[in-house]
Parts: structure tokens; C-alpha cells; sequence
């Protein structure tokens, strides 16, 4: 790669044949003659290009080679993900600095990326001058790792420390400083193996995160703090500043759930399913019709824990499969928990129930499930194929979390999940349901790949949240087998073709509720009571995350199966994370 | 004899060769004096190099070649209601960052103006002004055939 930096006759310093040439650059534009002409920018700056044009894919190559790139630029519009959202992933999963692009210069939108993390702002047409720059931010990124780093590394650093300071007063020193800099980067990071620098960056992962957003639960929002999530995260290499860094970064993230929600409570607090799906759409800005399908047991539950909402495209299914017999653990009472849990961790750290999937269910029997897969966050499809068992009892294995965790998780995993099905998006329903068997379902996903979930006995419960045009819900109980069609986005799928969808086996029943999930008493009281509609997650929620005192781990797995006409997948948006638009 | 011949042959060729670049730089110029075109064009000639000889025209071919997808997209959004301004206005966002990668300047004016109807959610406005921006796509892209042609004899 350095090579090519020879025939590029913009270069005028020598210098610049190492470092920013070859610097791995990821471009994700929905626009295919955009992403050619960056392309070829790119590589005039002899920078090594990687394109996409798939927001989900980009993260899933970034995911895929952790470290295989060094900056990303996306653009803000593209059809299967909000180019915000990718950002916000790419931030606090990958911690790359990511430029924004977009035709539309409008102060709002600079302002909205910049709020998300965005380290720069370029509006179309882009010129070649200002992509000459962008080494720039990675350089800077890497400067304030180090800073971060800190005192321990000091003396490896001090040039960059004097760099800092001189930063601010002329800029003609610091061109010499910079230049300094970076031959000691090269030498660093490129020439010597894993560099000091290396080693001050941490990336946060599914796990780490993960073990992150427990300590925090743990500790309370409101009394965190980075020395003390340091201890229980009990990692050794981690240092305060690395989780302080992230600590401020997830409260920003925090805080912009929580603005979220209080613009979309009016919509996401529905406590019934029949939740107009139009309403629902516009309030989360998704670009398609989304069906909302909500707790049904508002009543059991309180106030605020009845704001679930399942937000889907317009046209989804759901499935809920009921595992039984894997109960691990230790019956509690689902209110109290609920009440306490929710309460002090999630209403407390004024964590909105915001995203209007992830916080499907405050209820505890539901929203502390695992859900069977993705609880690795890496490669979900694989997962589908095994039988459930080995996915409960792990989840099983796991202890309470407090929601804020689930909701947060639930994006990360959910859009690696949908990479590897071809994007379906589904969601899992996790419910308890003692007395239910678990007969085979089969899992077809758009690839081709029949899946068989083991026979673990369970009755699989479906729940068809309706679109808007029939917004009834069909809950099918204690069925033996089911099949379950996944396709991908661009497949067109009706709600009303669900019934197609879903073959049921013998012994089936509908219900057809019409607009009222209650009617899902239909089922009896019990099931209600004890179920209730429960709640719907996002299946591709991982988390390994315990539940707190679960009785028993039945699983329910929603699958959403929906598909968009054709002409509307602009408009698809997967906006069922918690990233916000 | 035959010396002379390709004398003259090369020297005619010469002329030809030299009338049909001037033809095709006033050609640009004069798509530049009409505003069909922006300073974009001029970026997308000089990312141009032996790698990629004929970038430019592949850049634009692309473009009107996906463009054709967007177009259709709002056609069908125009046809019946109701109408989703939002969407019209996303899709169209689309469609101007896409005419603003080959500096489409007049098609990128209309999409401006089909975005303002958009915000005062006029459709009749709307209809109005797509119109406007299929009509300049066309007309572009027949002078952009027309001058690729040009400079491929010139070349």
C-alpha cells in the first residue's frame, strides 16, 4: 500500500509516504456512484478503501475484523440502518473516529452527528481535498488515547503530551511536532508489533461491555463510578481511564435514550397492543409502518413497566415459542422484582423505557430472560440451528439484570443477528410458561438453511402482532411444531399471510383477538396472570444476562417475519435498537 | 506515393482530431454556462487517470443507470395517496445526493425546490416540480451522451 502513495502527485512531504498512506479507510454509502467516486478519492490519497453499501454490512465487516480499520465514513441517510445509528454502534462498540457525510448541510443534522459522536461533518459533493485530511482524526483519536492512558505511560508519550500542549498555541510548531509524532507513531504502531499505543486502546466488545453495563447495574446509576466499576469488572489490563472514557460516553448515550423517550412516551407508553401502528411510526421516525404489539398485562404490572412496546415493520409476525422444563432457577415473585428492579435501576437512572423494543418488558418474569441466542453476540445464525437447550441453560445460568442493560444490548447483537440472516430482523419473546412442552419448531432462513430446534417440550405460543390494516392479534397456544418461514427484507410479507407463514401442526389453536391482545385471556386467566402477553423483546437480544430469580426459564422466541414491498426498502429501517434515529 | 497519402491521411486525421476536442471543450463549457453542470464535474475529470480512463463516463452512466431506481421510486410515492411527505422528502434527499456525485447543478435545483413543496407539504407543488427535475434529468442526459460521444472521437 505504501507504495501506491508514490504516484500520487498531491504529497508533497515525504513524510506522508508512511503514515496517512495506507491508512484503512471504510466507506458505507447507499449510493453506488457516490461510494465509486469516494472510492477512487480515497485511493488518489493512497489510502486503502474498503467499501459497502449496506450500513448493516459495515458493521458486521467491522465487527468481523476488529481492528481491520482505522477510520469510517458513512453516510446519514441509507435505507436498512440510520446512518446516526450506525455511528452511535460504531462508537461505542469499535471507538473509531467516523466522518459523516451528507447533501444536506442543515445545522440541525451537523449537530445531531456531532451529538452522536461524529468527528467531522462532510457535506456532498465531498472534494478530494477534504478527504486528503481525514488522517487527521485518527491521529487526533490516537492522541487522545493516549492522553487517556495517561500518567502510566508517560515518558512513551511526552512528545504527544508537549504536542497537546503546543496544539493550542501555534500551528506552526505543531506541524513539526506532528511530524515528529508521527515517525514515532510509524515506528510504534506499525514497525514494533503491538505498540504501547495498541495497548491503550481499548476496545470495547460485546463481552467487555457487557461486563461494564453489569457493574453499573450493580453499583446503581446513580452512584457510579469509574474506580468502582474498575473493581467489579475485575480486569486487569483495564485502567480508570479507559472505563471513565466509556462511562461518559454511555451516559451521553443514556441521556439520549432518554430524550428519546420522553418525545416518544406519549406513543411508547401504550400498555395495549393495539397500538396504532401509524402513531407509532412517526414517533420513532422510522421510515416504514411499524407495528407495535405491548404488554398485555398493563394492569399487573406497574406504571411503568407497562410501557412495553414491540415495535416492528409494519408487517411482522411473531412467534413465541414457549420452552418448558428448563427451569434452573429459583421461583421469586415477578411483581416484586419488577417493582424494585424496574424502579430503582431503570426509573432512578432515568433510563427511559425508551427504545420502544428494548425495554419491551419491564415485567420480570419476561424482561429477564435470556433469549436464547446471540447471547455471544457473534454469528446468531449458527445458533438458530441448534436446539434450545444449550442457550436456556446458560441464560438460566445468568443473573438478574436490571433493564437498562437489556436495552442497550439489544441493539449490538440484534443488528450482527439480522447480518447473518440476511437482515431479519426478528425478536424473541421469552415467557414462562410452566405447564408448556416444547415440540420442534423449524427455522428456514432466506439461505436456505432448515434449522430444527430440538424437541426440548414446550408449547410454542405465536403471537401475531397485526399490522395496521388488521390489527388483531392471532396468539396461537400449545401448538406441537411450528415452522417458521424468516425471509429476508426485501420479501414481501403480509400480515395477512401469515397464516401461510406459520403451518401449524396438529393440534393448534387460533385465537384471532381482534384489536384487544387481552383477549389473549382467551387462553385463560392463568395464563395471563402468569404470562401475560409478556413481553415481547427483540429477539436478537443477548444477553446473557440474567434474570433476577426467574422460577422457571421458559423462552418464547418471536420472530418477526416481515417484508417490505420492494419499492419501499428506502424506507426500511431497522430501527428497533436503542440507538436513536 | 504512398507516403503522401498518409501524410495527408494523418494530417486530415490531425485536423478532425483537433476540431473534435474543441468541439466537445465548447460543448462542456457551454453545459457549464447553462448551469446543466457544477465545479463537480471538473473534480470527477481529474480523479480521471490511466487506472481509470473512462471514470468520468462510468461515474455518469452509473448514476443515471441507479438513478433510474429513485426516479421510479417517486413516481409510484406521487401516484396515489396518502402522501408521506417525510418519505417524499427522504427519497428525494436521495435522488439530490446522487445528482450532486456527477454536479447535476439544474437537477439538484429542482430537487431543492421539490423538497420545499415537500416541507409545506404541497403536493400539488410537488408533482410540479418533479416534473422539472425528470424534465432537466432527461435533457441532461442527452447532452452528457452527446459530449461523451464527442470526446470519445476526440480521444
Amino acid at each position: 500500500m505504501m507504495e501506491n502513495s508514490k504516484t500520487i502527485a498531491g504529497f508533497s512531504s515525504p513524510r506522508t509516504d508512511i503514515f496517512p498512506a495506507g491508512l484503512r479507510v471504510l466507506v458505507v454509502d447507499d449510493d453506488p456512484t457516490w461510494l465509486k467516486i469516494l472510492e477512487k478519492m480515497l485511493k488518489k490519497c493512497s489510502y486503502e478503501v474498503t467499501t459497502c453499501g449496506l450500513a448493516r454490512e459495515a458493521l458486521y465487516l467491522l465487527r468481523e475484523r476488529k481492528d481491520g480499520f482505522d477510520i469510517v465514513i458513512s453516510d446519514v441517510n441509507m435505507p436498512d440502518m440510520d446512518g446516526f445509528k450506525l455511528l452511535e454502534h460504531v462508537g461505542l462498540e469499535m471507538d473509531l473516529p467516523v466522518i459523516m457525510m451528507s447533501v444536506d448541510g442543515e445545522t440541525s443534522r451537523v449537530m445531531k452527528g456531532v451529538q452522536h459522536g461524529a468527528c467531522d461533518y462532510l457535506l456532498k459533493p465531498i472534494r478530494m481535498k477534504e478527504l486528503r485530511n481525514i488522517w487527521q482524526h485518527v491521529l487526533r483519536k490516537k492522541m487522545q488515547e493516549a492522553r487517556d492512558v495517561g500518567n502510566h505511560e508517560l515518558d512513551q508519550y511526552d512528545e504527544m503530551w508537549m504536542l497537546n500542549g503546543v496544539e493550542r498555541l501555534s500551528g506552526k510548531k505543531r506541524k513539526d511536532f506532528e511530524n515528529k509524532h508521527d515517525e514515532k507513531e510509524m515506528s510504534d504502531s506499525r514497525c514494533v508489533d503491538s505498540s504501547s499505543m495498541k495497548k491503550a486502546r481499548v476496545v470495547w466488545t460485546v463481552d467487555l461491555h457487557q461486563k461494564f453495563v453489569k457493574a453499573v447495574n450493580q453499583i446503581g446509576f446513580d452512584k457510579v463510578g469509574p474506580k468502582k466499576i474498575l473493581d467489579l469488572m475485575g480486569i486487569p489490563w483495564l485502567t480508570r481511564e479507559n472505563v471513565a472514557s466509556h462511562l461518559q460516553k454511555y451516559r451521553l448515550y443514556l441521556t439520549r435514550l432518554q430524550k428519546e423517550d420522553e418525545v416518544k412516551a406519549s406513543f411508547c407508553g401504550m400498555k395495549h397492543p393495539d397500538v396504532s401502528c401509524k402513531e407509532t411510526s412517526s414517533s420513532l421516525s422510522l421510515q416504514n409502518p411499524v407495528d407495535v404489539c405491548t404488554d398485555v398485562t398493563k394492569d399487573k404490572y406497574s406504571g411503568d413497566s407497562g410501557d412495553k412496546a414491540i415495535v416492528q415493520n409494519g408487517k411482522s409476525n411473531i412467534y413465541e415459542s414457549k420452552v418448558k422444563g428448563v427451569v434452573l432457577m429459583p421461583v421469586t415473585e415477578p411483581r416484586s422484582v419488577v417493582g424494585d428492579n424496574f424502579d430503582s435501576q431503570v426509573a432512578g437512572s432515568k433510563i427511559g423505557l425508551t427504545e420502544s423494543f428494548g425495554l419491551v418488558n419491564t415485567d420480570v418474569e419476561s424482561a429477564n430472560l435470556p433469549i436464547p441466542y446471540c447471547s455471544t453476540g457473534e454469528a446468531p445464525q449458527p445458533q438458530y440451528k441448534q436446539d434450545f437447550k444449550p442457550h436456556f441453560q446458560s441464560a438460566n445460568g445468568s443473573s438478574h439484570q436490571p433493564l437498562p442493560v437489556v436495552s442497550h444490548q439489544i441493539p449490538v447483537d440484534r443488528t450482527q443477528a439480522t447480518c447473518f440472516l440476511n437482515h431479519i430482523p426478528s425478536r424473541e419473546e421469552r415467557n414462562r410458561h410452566p405447564d408448556a412442552e416444547n415440540k420442534p419448531s423449524f427455522f428456514k432462513s432466506k439461505c436456505g438453511v432448515v434449522g430444527n430446534f430440538s424437541p426440548i417440550e414446550s408449547t410454542v405460543n405465536l403471537f401475531q402482532p397485526v399490522s395496521q390494516q388488521q390489527r388483531n392479534v392471532h396468539i396461537l397456544e400449545q401448538m406441537p411444531s411450528t415452522t417458521w418461514s424468516a425471509r429476508s427484507c426485501n420479501v414481501v410479507n403480509g400480515p395477512q399471510s401469515s397464516p401461510g407463514n406459520l403451518s401449524l401442526r396438529s393440534g393448534s389453536m387460533v385465537a384471532s383477538v381482534g384489536e384487544d391482545v387481552c383477549g389473549a385471556s382467551i387462553q385463560g386467566e392463568c395464563f395471563l396472570a402468569n404470562n401475560g402477553l409478556r413481553n415481547i423483546e427483540q429477539f436478537d437480544y443477548n444477553d446473557p444476562q440474567p434474570i433476577s430469580g426467574v422460577p422457571t426459564c421458559l423462552y418464547d422466541t418471536l420472530r418477526f417475519d416481515y417484508e417490505y414491498p420492494i419499492d419501499s426498502l428506502e424506507g426500511i429501517v431497522m430501527d428497533q435498537g436503542l440507538f436513536i434515529v | 506515393m504512398s507516403m503522401v497519402y498518409s501524410y495527408i491521411f494523418r494530417k486530415e486525421n490531425f485536423y478532425l482530431y483537433r476540431n473534435m476536442q474543441r468541439q466537445a471543450a465548447s460543448m462542456k463549457r457551454n453545459l457549464f454556462n447553462q448551469e446543466y453542470l457544477d465545479e463537480q464535474f471538473n473534480e470527477l475529470e481529474e480523479l480521471q487517470d490511466d487506472d481509470n480512463p473512462n471514470f468520468v463516463e462510468e461515474v455518469v452512466n452509473l448514476f443515471f443507470t441507479d438513478s433510474v431506481r429513485l426516479i421510479r421510486n417517486i413516481d409510484l410515492a406521487l401516484a396515489n395517496g396518502p402522501y408521506d411527505f417525510g418519505r417524499l422528502d427522504d427519497m428525494m434527499h436521495q435522488f439530490k445526493g446522487s445528482s450532486s456525485s456527477i454536479g447535476a447543478k439544474r437537477v439538484k435545483r429542482e430537487c431543492s425546490q421539490f423538497q420545499e413543496y415537500c416541507n409545506e407539504r404541497n403536493i400539488e407543488g410537488c408533482k410540479r416540480a418533479f416534473q422539472g427535475v425528470k424534465q432537466e434529468y432527461a435533457t441532461l442526459k442527452t447532452k452528457l451522451d452527446t459530449y461523451f460521444q464527442i470526446t470519445r472521437e476526440a480521444s
